[in-house]
């Protein structure tokens, strides 16, 4: 019977999973992940549930079990308290239940951090099919470098956009989010191989990407790497996570995923003049927003 | 642990009519203290007021929070009251320390450790109580230099230190604070280090040499065995910090390069100093609070201690693991995938003793006789509080589902669910518990249990929405904030002014039970209550035991 509770309790938490709409920025109210995008996080957010629904009836059990004994041995019901304060069996199957509940975490546990960890997945992906990105964490904005160590490197800087402000003027109208948008996002090709070599200039910053599932610490001295490989066109928003100092809540991370053709041109074009050449192509699209997302799926 | 009752009485009010006991007014009784119960008061209301302070910055904080845009912190309000953002993170890192080193510890340890070993133990005294004295005068002192630390230049152009209660260099190294405030920090907690290193090397003196004839450590009560391992993680942990501190003061001002990049240093290996000693500090905050719990489930359940043995050394367990699972806290600094893999392993080890320890109170009650007095419910609230922290401590432990939630508001949720609802219920839990015990008057049931109700509501409805702001990806330690963010943190908001009225009510307690005064029993709480403090007066009388209590 309790096998049965299982199944109906995991069916319920899974059929919410797969009913969640397809967002591509934190909701109002929202009380799950944001919708995964990429394969890796799918299976964060499928792992999660799982562990969801165990934690979840422990929680219950544990809050059955005091409310149990406060029906069934307060003073009322049980004037005069037994006696006793051992009970080996019991004793037993409390250290070993759980015991085998955390292996059985551990058996989803370990395949998804070595999946995220280990490069492209263990998969060897040809050179051409892998974008390698330079990023560096500054006080308090990011720069992206692009094809490093060529005569083709350029470097665009991202900075965070504000209502009002003069140089860097937050536009609701064209789809600009507070806290959340900046002034040059970080592009890539979609269905390709993207590395990010991950550093920093001053003092501690996180580069984080809730939809993909990935957060890396950029720390100066140090080169860090994160992959990722996103199957949808659209505009993914993350914001820095180590604390940087005085601006460390403005200094969010915007990233592009484009298709391979338009990536292309953008590309040639910010060679070209990063600023007025790659912003102004990336300006005369039409956004990757939330419609090609749900249009995808 | 069964005591012979009526012998130690005999001994307790020998002393009740003692006419050397100094005057409650005169200061030399606490500037020159030696005496265990009063150090005891002196760490209770050091806490109290310390605790005032910390709370008062965390409704800053929620205030702040309460919608996107800066309310208070935009160097305008208030004539400017708040200062800016950088002096947002100095009111967080200020609440996280106190809270930590001059709140919870003070408290716990310094309080309760103080007035209740020697009496459960039956011993008169701490084995050392000068150095007791100057254990606690050290922490006032430590946290003058903190507070002062607000007031002088942190980074340029601003006051305050402002990098987190973790202290992570280059932020706090001259990159990111150049200013003295840095410096005063690391005084001011190399002090608080100081005084919690010689604290727990008296608790273990006093522990390992000065219990009753007859009392073995297998029948000392739990309460002096939390404080025994509580004390023994403090040894081992503190100097690691201390040597952290001292390294990151001489970066900062002696040209060393331990931790600067630019002369072959390593910020991380700040961190693992760190949180070599960050991780057991959060069981020290724990463990006398599992200590308490167990006393009370056990005294309102009419019931002795189910698996009191396994209960012990489930402590000893915990102690033991919480120093070999630090880098838990750093799995996004770029470790290794298999160091990783190994923190997540010996991290989900810890959910089995403390799954025992939980088990084993449900065990207690069951079967009982139990009785709801205010310390029961607070008792019974931590249980279920503890648990729901525990299980998003197991979500947390799995590294591939941390990378998503790792320094997002899930984490605040998380360790504040088992300290600001573990630490601090098994606190007030204590309180009343001991509140007669310790100062010779009752208090009124009904403010102290709607104190209770509103404490619980409050802090739930504070963080548990913080756990969907942490899903959302809402990160830590952050002024402001995207506006989809906004509908939890009102509700966060809402429940810290409960929480707020729950410490109003705290107070109106305290002050009814001063001003009306109602005589004490030595024993209130009936045939439940089977340690030796129990046996004495009302307050204990100033030197307890001048012959020692057997225990059989």
């Amino acid at each position: 019977m309790l096998r049965g509770a299982w199944k109906l309790w995991a069916l319920g938490a899974a059929s919410l999973a797969a009913a969640a709409p397809a967002f591509a920025v934190p909701q109002p109210g929202g009380v799950d992940f944001q919708t995964p995008v990429t394969e890796t996080a799918q299976r964060v957010h499928a792992f999660h549930v799982e562990v969801l629904v165990i934690i979840t009836a422990i929680t219950a059990f544990v809050t059955a079990l005091l409310i149990w004994v406060m029906i069934r041995y307060n003073q009322k019901a049980n004037p005069t308290a037994k006696k006793f304060s051992h009970n080996t069996v019991v004793e037993i199957i409390w250290t070993v239940v759980p015991v085998l509940i955390l292996v059985w975490i551990a058996r989803g546990s370990f395949p998804l951090l070595y999946e995220q960890d280990v490069m492209f997945n263990g998969k060897n992906p040809p050179e051409e099919q892998i974008v390698d990105i330079k990023v560096y964490g500054n006080m308090w904005y990011w720069d992206y470098t692009y094809n490093q160590n060529t005569d083709q490197e350029f470097v665009v800087e991202s900075r965070m956009l504000r209502a009002g402000d003069a140089d860097r003027p937050l536009n609701t109208a064209r789809g600009d989010i507070a806290q959340l948008s900046t002034d040059y996002p970080m592009v890539v090709p979609t269905n390709r191989y993207v590395r990010l070599k991950i550093t920093a200039r001053d003092v501690i910053h996180a580069w984080a990407m809730p939809q993909f599932a990935l957060k890396t610490d950029a720390v100066p001295g140090r080169l860090n790497q994160l992959w990722f490989n996103v199957p949808t066109p659209g505009i993914y928003y993350g914001q820095c996570s180590e604390l940087c100092g005085k601006d460390h809540s403005n200094m969010p991370i915007e990233l592009w995923a484009l298709p391979q053709d338009q990536y292309d041109q953008w590309l040639v074009a910010a060679q070209a003049d990063p600023l007025n050449g790659g912003r102004a192509y990336l300006d005369s699209l039409p956004r990757p927003g939330v419609t090609q997302l749900a249009a995808a799926e | 642990m069964s005591s012979d009752a009526n012998h130690a009485a005999d001994h307790a009010h020998d002393h009740a009519h003692d006419h050397q006991d100094p005057k409650w007014y005169s200061p030399s009784r606490w500037l020159f203290s030696t005496n265990h119960k009063d150090i005891g008061t002196l760490y209770l209301v050091f806490a109290l007021c310390a605790g005032v302070v910390g709370f008062v910055f965390s409704g800053f904080m929620r205030a702040e929070l309460a919608e996107p845009g800066l309310q208070l912190f935009n160097g305008t309000a208030f004539g400017g009251f708040f200062g800016d953002e950088h002096n947002y993170n100095v009111i967080t890192t200020m609440h996280g320390l106190i809270m930590i080193f001059f709140m919870v510890m003070p408290a716990l340890i310094g309080g309760f450790g103080n007035w209740f070993v020697p009496l459960m133990i039956g011993a008169p005294d701490m084995a050392m109580p000068r150095m007791n004295n100057i254990s606690f005068w050290l922490v006032p002192v430590s946290f003058f230099l903190l507070i002062l630390s607000m007031f002088v230049p942190g980074p340029p152009g601003n006051n305050g230190f402002g990098g987190g209660w973790v202290l992570y260099p280059p932020l706090s190294g001259a990159t990111g604070h150049p200013g003295l405030a840095m410096d005063l920090v690391i005084f001011s907690l190399h002090l608080a280090g100081m005084s919690s290193i010689l604290g727990a090397i008296n608790f273990i003196v006093t522990i390992l040499n000065m219990r009753a004839p007859g009392m073995t450590l297998h029948k000392m009560p739990l309460f002096a065995w939390s404080i025994l391992v509580t004390a023994f993680l403090l040894v081992l942990a503190l100097p690691v910090l201390a040597g952290a501190l001292t390294m990151l003061l001489t970066d900062r001002n002696f040209g060393s390069k331990f931790f600067e990049v630019a002369g072959g240093g390593d910020p991380i290996m700040f961190q693992h100093l760190f949180w070599f000693f960050g991780h057991p500090e959060v069981y020290i905050m724990i463990l006398p609070g599992f200590g308490i719990i167990s006393h009370v489930i056990s005294t309102f359940s009419r019931k002795p201690v189910f698996g009191y043995l396994a209960m012990a050394y489930a402590m000893v367990a915990i102690g033991f693991i919480g120093f070999i699972v630090w880098a838990h806290h750093m799995y996004t600094v770029g470790m290794d995938v298999n160091l990783k893999a190994y923190f997540v392993a010996a991290t989900m080890v810890i959910a089995v003793p403390t799954g025992v320890k939980i088990f084993s109170w449900i065990a207690t009650m069951w079967g009982g006789s139990i009785e709801f007095k205010v310390p029961m419910l607070w008792a019974i609230g931590f249980i279920f509080l503890f648990t729901v922290g525990g299980v998003t401590g197991v979500v947390l432990a799995n590294a591939g589902v941390d990378h998503s939630l790792h320094d997002t508001y899930y984490v605040v949720a998380h360790f504040h669910y088992v300290l600001s609802l573990g630490a601090v219920f098994t606190l007030f839990c204590g309180w009343y518990y001991w509140f007669e015990k310790m100062w010779g008057v009752k208090y009124n049931g009904m403010i102290a249990g709607l104190h209770f109700w509103l404490m619980f509501i409050g802090s739930n409805l504070i963080f548990f929405p913080q756990h969907f702001l942490g899903m959302q990806g809402m990160p830590r330690r952050y002024v402001d904030y995207t506006p989809a963010f906004e509908q939890w943190h009102q509700w966060s908001t809402y429940g810290y002014w409960i929480a707020a009225a729950a410490t109003v009510v705290f107070f109106i307690g305290l002050f009814e039970a001063m001003v009306r005064r109602r005589k004490a029993e030595a024993n209130p709480w009936g045939e439940g209550a089977t340690t030796l403090e129990w046996t004495l007066s009302s307050p204990p009388p100033f030197h307890q035991y001048n012959d020692l209590p057997r225990v059989r």
